[in-house]
């Protein structure tokens, strides 16, 4: 992390190249497979829409590579149960 | 089918008039007979009030029909006193000659808001005609001058009439032409709006709208009348703002410009408006908030014999608050009883319906015949009595536990509401006046939810922190530390009285000729109980980790072995024994709660429980020490500060100068708060020392309240700094400018016994009065964000695959506060683990 810090400040990096997922702050976001998602969306009897939503213009839905419709599963650090599991759909 | 929207617009002369029933022309309500006129305000074609007749219109009965609307057609016309400030921006924006806006085409369909900036452009001349525009102006409500010279409602009406349709749509006036805000036609309101209400005398009294009513139908036929006579212009005039003037206040009268119109009496008239508006109005009175049916409110008192579960109700008010009861063969004779009693006897009955739905009023007169009637399949409206399901409630109803369902205990003497000292924390009730209200549950269904989810036993742990809420408070510390202690002993009889008062009276066999306090305690406690913590005497004494005598609290099978009960085993939050109880069966713990409230107030009563001013007072050895321990800080201050004079102060990152002085005078003054602390706690030694043992056991109070009492007070603050507000670089004019000493900045030396001197005085009223401040302002923040929060969330719930979601099932969260957990079944936040060595 360090060195990416002193990459940025050097202007060596572009914007591109800079590993959101290196900071503490952003959560592990991983986009779901078609399978996993029908699963997800039939054990909870839901539809797509009902889901909370995130913008594809999300740093983080860019850095996995997420389009439009897919289900991003976000891991977070949570004080309260040690890790809790979210999931989002994404919008544009 | 969904509705879109909905569009608010006004009534034009022509709707006015088509869905009027009648044209009003008579003043008079009643013809010498009492029959209503024909045309009159209370024409039967307006729609019917009185019982029995039928409707002139549609030909319904009350209550099938609504009323209809009439008409009253003005003689001139009126401006519409709701609408003057509207009239007269659009009259502001349109020439007074072509009535069109004053600015270009072009200009005006770049406005956002026409009306709103036409006049501040202040043409002078109309664009399109070129005429001057004169100076206008509006006084409330209803009238507009043009340079010297009155504008009149027909005028005005004139003007508004010539603006095109195009003009309207470009200036943006929604809701219809302007012309309608001037009235030509009048509607009138149906009587059932204004219904008359017969005295007992026979007499007919009017509602305050139909006796404003009466009044503009006679101005205007008045005003006829002289214009038919060709009356003189002045008089004329003078009718036509006496015109103006009462339908206004038909409308409005609370117009802060008109005097308002009154009553014989003096009253003054309640009409259009003011039949909405304010805390008991339509919206208010009506629609936000409800009178509600099976309730009473009282002021409440405390009674330590009642159960937590119970509520004393006043017999007065069990004889008003009733429940249907179905009659069925076994509960006939019963009920045959309790109407036997009648409306006035205790268990008794106040109405009864017949199987046909036929209602019954019974009375001292006809109750034995009713007894005898009543069977099954009869529907009983029976008094309130003990053991029945009632809610409880105490405004302002911040948590769940402000409503709670509680037994009825109905009490013959009383007339307030009387509650167990327990629960009166989470109510946040005391004795000084306050009030409550009661609500009873109709059906056996809505009994039987309140019972199960609302109980006070189902609401020991609070929701908010995870540990007992219903728990024990002052005096049942004190006397409950007072009877386990060590040393304390009964004999056998005083033994055998305080088993009686929490009913063990089968355990009285059991006792020794000599009782301890601990083995009398134990008699509460369940068998299988074993727990070890430590006391709150123990943290409050010792910094070592060395038990004195009562400072562990042991129980094992049962039996208290060791230890003195205080705040940790019965206080809110801390609550050891009762959370441990709870975790084993609520049923457990609320007997607990019960008996050991009891318990502990007996203990206290007996015993004897009081403090006194020489409590609080110190060995001499201790006064100079502590007097020493001060001039020494004092001492101190005074390096620190001409360090700070001198510039030889250090300096600290991020901190100037002078924040470094504050910091380390702060400091100073702390420790001196805490040395006196430690002088006064090792020199009040004293057992018996009811401040100290209130102090020690979380009774009442702290060593902090302690040594301000009989130490010194300490520094007063500020906005979380010493004192520095009130003149030029100085506190008061005591002092010279810039004094950064003690006595300066607001340290008081003197201890609350002995009294301050007038400026410490006035620093300690300072002092308090901002936390008055505080107080009150934080919990008026605090309680509108919770109520925005509740607003916000009031439809999220839990599913059964325990997602939260709102009411369209958009998911939430997937797992209710990301750890699944409701607070009220944990212990402190932490998932409940059965602490129980057995079962
Ligand atoms: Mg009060
Ligand atoms: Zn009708
Ligand atoms: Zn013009």
């Amino acid at each position: 992390m360090d060195g990416n810090l002193y990459k940025i400040i050097g202007g060596i990096m572009s914007k591109e190249e800079i590993d959101i997922f290196q900071s503490a702050l952003v959560a592990k976001h991983e986009v779901l497979n078609e399978d996993e998602k029908i699963i997800l969306l039939k054990n909870l009897h839901v539809l797509e829409k009902q889901f909370p939503k995130i913008k594809s213009s999300d740093p983080a839905v860019k850095a996995v590579g997420a389009k439009k419709g897919d289900l991003i599963k976000i891991t977070r650090v949570s004080e309260i149960a040690g890790t809790s599991i979210y999931y989002r759909v994404v919008v544009n | 089918m969904k509705i879109k929207s909905l569009e608010f617009k006004i009534f034009s002369p022509k709707m006015i008039k088509d869905m009027s029933a009648v044209k009003i022309e008579q003043p008079e309500l009643y013809d010498a007979d009492g029959f209503p006129i024909e045309s009159g305000l209370c024409d039967p074609r307006l729609g019917v009030v009185d019982p029995g007749l039928r409707c002139r219109t549609c030909g319904g009965m009350i209550g099938q029909c609504l009323g209809h609307f009439g008409h009253l057609e003005l003689t001139k016309p009126v401006v519409n006193p709701l609408y003057g400030k509207k009239i007269y921006t659009i009259l502001l924006s349109v020439c007074r000659k072509c009535s069109k806006p004053l600015v270009d085409e072009e200009e005006l369909k770049h406005m956002k808001n026409p009306m709103g900036e036409i006049y501040k452009l202040k043409k002078k001349s109309c664009p399109h005609c070129g005429e001057k525009q004169k100076e206008l102006s509006f006084s409330k409500p209803t009238s507009f001058r043009e340079g010297k010279n009155e504008l009149n409602p027909e005028e005005i009406r004139q003007r508004l009439e010539k603006v095109s349709d195009e003009d309207v749509e470009a200036l943006r006036i929604k809701g219809g032409r302007p012309e309608w805000l001037i009235l030509t036609i009048l509607p009138i309101p149906p009587v059932t709006v204004r219904p008359s209400i017969t005295l007992e005398t026979g007499e007919r009294s009017e509602d305050d709208l139909t006796h404003k009513l009466v009044d503009v139908v006679r101005i205007n036929e008045r005003l006829k009348k002289n214009l038919e006579l060709g009356a003189p212009d002045f008089i004329i005039a003078d009718i036509w703002e006496l015109l103006q003037y009462h339908i206004s206040t038909y409308m409005d009268n609370e117009i802060s410009t008109l005097p308002a119109a009154r009553h014989r009496s003096g009253r003054a008239l309640r009409t259009l408006i003011q039949r909405l508006s304010k805390k008991d109005g339509r919206f208010r009175g009506y629609l936000s908030g409800k009178r509600v049916n099976f309730s009473a409110r009282t002021v409440i008192s405390p009674d330590p014999r009642l159960s937590m579960l119970e509520v004393g109700v006043p017999e007065v008010i069990a004889k008003e608050l009733t429940l249907p009861i179905k009659v069925n063969k076994y509960n006939l004779t019963e009920i045959r009883k309790i109407i036997a009693n009648g409306p006035n006897t205790h268990p008794g009955a106040n109405y009864l319906v017949r199987p046909d739905g036929i209602k019954k009023k019974i009375t001292e007169e006809n109750k034995k015949d009713i007894s005898k009637e009543v069977d099954v399949g009869f529907l009983v409206e029976r008094q309130l009595k003990d053991g029945d399901v009632v809610v409880f409630n105490r405004q302002p109803s911040l948590h769940r536990m402000s409503m709670m369902a509680h037994k009825v205990r109905v009490m013959k003497h009383t007339r307030t509401f009387t509650m167990n000292l327990t629960v009166t924390i989470p109510y946040n009730a005391d004795f000084d006046g306050d009030e409550m209200n009661l609500h009873v549950p109709q059906t056996e269904e809505a009994q039987v939810e309140a019972e199960m989810l609302m109980a006070t036993e189902n609401h020991i742990r609070s929701p908010r922190y995870g540990s007992p809420i219903i728990s024990c408070k002052q005096d049942h510390i004190s006397g409950i530390y007072l009877l386990t202690k060590d040393g304390t002993k009964f004999d056998k009889k005083t033994a055998a009285e305080l088993l009686m008062a929490i009913g063990l009276k089968d355990k009285i066999d059991e006792l020794k000729n000599e009782v301890t306090g601990k083995e009398l305690f134990s008699f509460l406690l369940p068998k299988k109980l074993n727990i070890e913590y430590k006391a709150s005497i123990y943290t409050r004494t010792k910094k070592t980790e060395e038990f004195g005598v009562d400072d562990l609290v042991v129980i094992k099978n049962g039996v208290l072995k060791q230890g003195a009960i205080d705040e940790n085993s019965l206080g809110e939050k801390k609550g050891a024994l009762i959370n441990i109880l709870e975790q084993m069966d609520k049923r457990v713990a609320r007997e607990f709660i019960d008996r050991v409230s009891r318990l502990s107030l007996e203990m206290v009563t007996k015993y004897g429980f009081s403090m006194s001013v020489s409590d609080q007072d110190v060995s001499d050895r201790a006064k100079k020490k502590i007097k020493d321990m001060v001039s020494g800080f004092e001492e101190e201050s005074r390096k620190v500060i001409k360090d700070y004079e001198s510039g030889r102060m250090k300096k600290a990152p991020g901190l100037s100068l002078r924040d470094v002085l504050e910091a380390s005078i702060l400091r100073l003054v702390g420790d001196a708060s805490r040395e006196a602390s430690k002088i006064v706690k090792d020199d009040l030694t004293d057992e018996s020392n009811p401040v100290v043992m209130m102090a020690k056991t979380g009774a009442r109070g702290s060593y902090v309240n302690l040594t301000q009492m009989c130490a010194f007070v300490g520094q007063e603050s500020l906005e979380g700094k010493r004192i520095y507000r009130g003149f030029t670089n100085r506190t008061t004019s005591h002092f010279g400018k810039n004094d950064f000493s003690l006595k300066a900045r607001g340290f008081v030396a003197s201890s609350y016994k002995e009294g301050l001197d007038p400026i410490e005085f006035f620093f300690d009223a300072m002092n308090s009065r901002e936390n008055l401040m505080d107080k009150s302002l934080h919990t008026r923040h605090s309680g509108y964000m919770e109520r925005r929060l509740i607003n916000a969330m009031q439809d999220l719930h839990v599913g059964y695959d325990r997602t939260v979601r709102d009411s369209h099932n958009n998911i939430v969260q997937f797992i209710a506060g990301e750890d699944g957990l409701d607070p009220s079944k944990t212990d402190g936040g932490k998932p409940l683990i059965k602490l129980l060595n057995q079962g």
